[in-house]
């Protein structure tokens, strides 16, 4: 009873192959937002050469924060027009899906592998977020 | 101060904290949102979207080395997950029509408590016993301790109280805007009986998706600002990806006694916040 997971050599091979599988998707997640939101820095400063040498573009932006680009309507216009802020929303945004795409892999992981209590775990899991995805809209 | 300016000690910042997050199995939302408020003046508000930014960049930036130096226990990670982003909802949910002081005071207790008790325990222990919920999932486990150069095997116990707890963890998580990776260590640790090192790896895992179910609410509120949340972003995912190339080399004794100081300023923040605002 206490020698509990003795798996097979395979198995664990698998077991394996799918942990490089998730960190292979936190880390393309984590780069490619860093990336976009880079792009999104340069666009702003080759926009607003001020920012970097006025003090007063500063007091301007800081009374100027009323919301983010936060609909996908907007987000996409701005990208269109090579909007410096809209590209670092986009990189955000990229950020908060990552977990969300780790939690979707894992399920296909767990259908691949035919372990059907963790499938149903993490399927569980996705639809909380998904949930939680709408539940802010309303 | 000009804005690059202003961006460049964002981005300073955030490097620390999510170089102390990744360690810590925290989302360096404590380090941000204080720095952000008090030293940058920014709202609180903004300070909070960025925070939630700041947990998930710490918890993809690390976790992809830790799962892949198999320092992270997946299952359990999974498991509790259900647990967490139920809370989380119901945090979410409840944010507004629950006293937000009231709970920093009880939160505050809880986690001075949690502290007090790990300072208690020590790291060497064995867990017999039955663990009928820990057998059934498969939850036991092992890694290899670059500190002590060997494989290191344990076994999980005390499944059922650890998820009751992952709850509680995720309504905090809804209810303040934070990972709550200070509760989630705890936990593992006291109830589970996790090596402290797993524990830290699988709360880094786990607080980005609490976070994640969080971060939609704030990203459609628009309080994720890019101007304030994408230097932090950055910075905590550099900073993410240096500092979870230690975790292994740290001696267990030294990363415990970090987390409990860490813990004991965090639950000393919440009371006074809660108590004196």
């Amino acid at each position: 009873m206490t020698n509990e997971n003795s798996p097979l050599p395979t198995a664990e091979g698998k077991v394996r192959r799918a942990e490089a599988v998730i960190s292979t998707i936190l880390r393309t997640g984590v780069f490619a937002s860093m990336a976009v939101i880079a792009v999104g820095a340069v666009l702003t400063l080759l926009r607003h050469p001020s920012y970097a040498t006025s003090p007063q573009e500063l007091i301007r932006i800081r009374g100027a924060l009323t919301a983010g680009p936060h609909s996908f309507g907007t987000l996409w216009r701005g990208i269109r027009l090579l909007n410096g802020q809209a590209f670092a929303a986009l990189g955000l945004l990229l950020l908060i899906l990552t977990p969300v795409a780790r939690v979707g892999a894992s399920i296909l992981i767990f259908l691949a592998l035919r372990d059907r209590v963790y499938l149903m775990i993490t399927s569980t899991v996705f639809i909380l977020l998904v949930v939680s995805f709408f539940l802010g809209r309303g | 101060m000009t804005p690059f300016e202003f961006c460049l000690v964002t981005f300073a910042i955030s490097i620390v904290a999510g170089g102390l997050g990744s360690l810590l199995g925290l989302g360096g939302g404590l380090i941000v949102i204080p720095a952000l408020t008090l030293l940058l003046h920014v709202d609180i508000r903004y300070a909070i979207g960025a925070s939630i930014v700041s947990v998930i960049a710490t918890s993809s930036g690390a976790a992809a080395a830790y799962v892949r130096e198999r320092m992270t226990n997946l299952r359990v990670a999974m498991v509790l997950e259900i647990a967490t982003t139920l809370g989380a909802l119901t945090g979410a949910y409840c944010a507004g029509r629950v006293g937000g002081r009231a709970l920093e005071v009880i939160f505050g207790l809880i986690m001075g408590y949690s502290a007090i008790m790990m300072l208690r325990r020590r790291e060497s222990r064995e867990s017999v016993g039955r663990a009928p919920w820990a057998d059934r999932l498969r939850l036991h486990g092992s890694y290899y301790d670059k500190a002590l150069g060997r494989e290191v095997a344990y076994r999980v116990r005390g499944t059922r109280v650890g998820l009751v707890l992952m709850y509680i963890a995720g309504v905090m998580s809804g209810l303040l805007g934070i990972g709550s990776g200070a509760l989630k260590v705890p936990a593992m640790d006291l109830a589970m009986r996790l090596p402290i090192k797993v524990s830290t790896a699988t709360s880094n895992f786990m607080i980005g998706v609490t976070a994640a179910a969080g971060a939609g609410i704030y990203f459609m509120r628009g309080d994720i600002v890019p101007f304030i949340a994408a230097p932090v972003a950055v910075g905590v995912s550099a900073g993410a990806l240096l500092g979870s190339r230690l975790l292994g080399r740290i001696r267990s004794d030294r990363l415990r006694a970090a987390f409990v100081i860490i813990l004991l300023l965090v639950s000393l923040q919440m009371l006074l916040k809660g108590l004196f605002k």
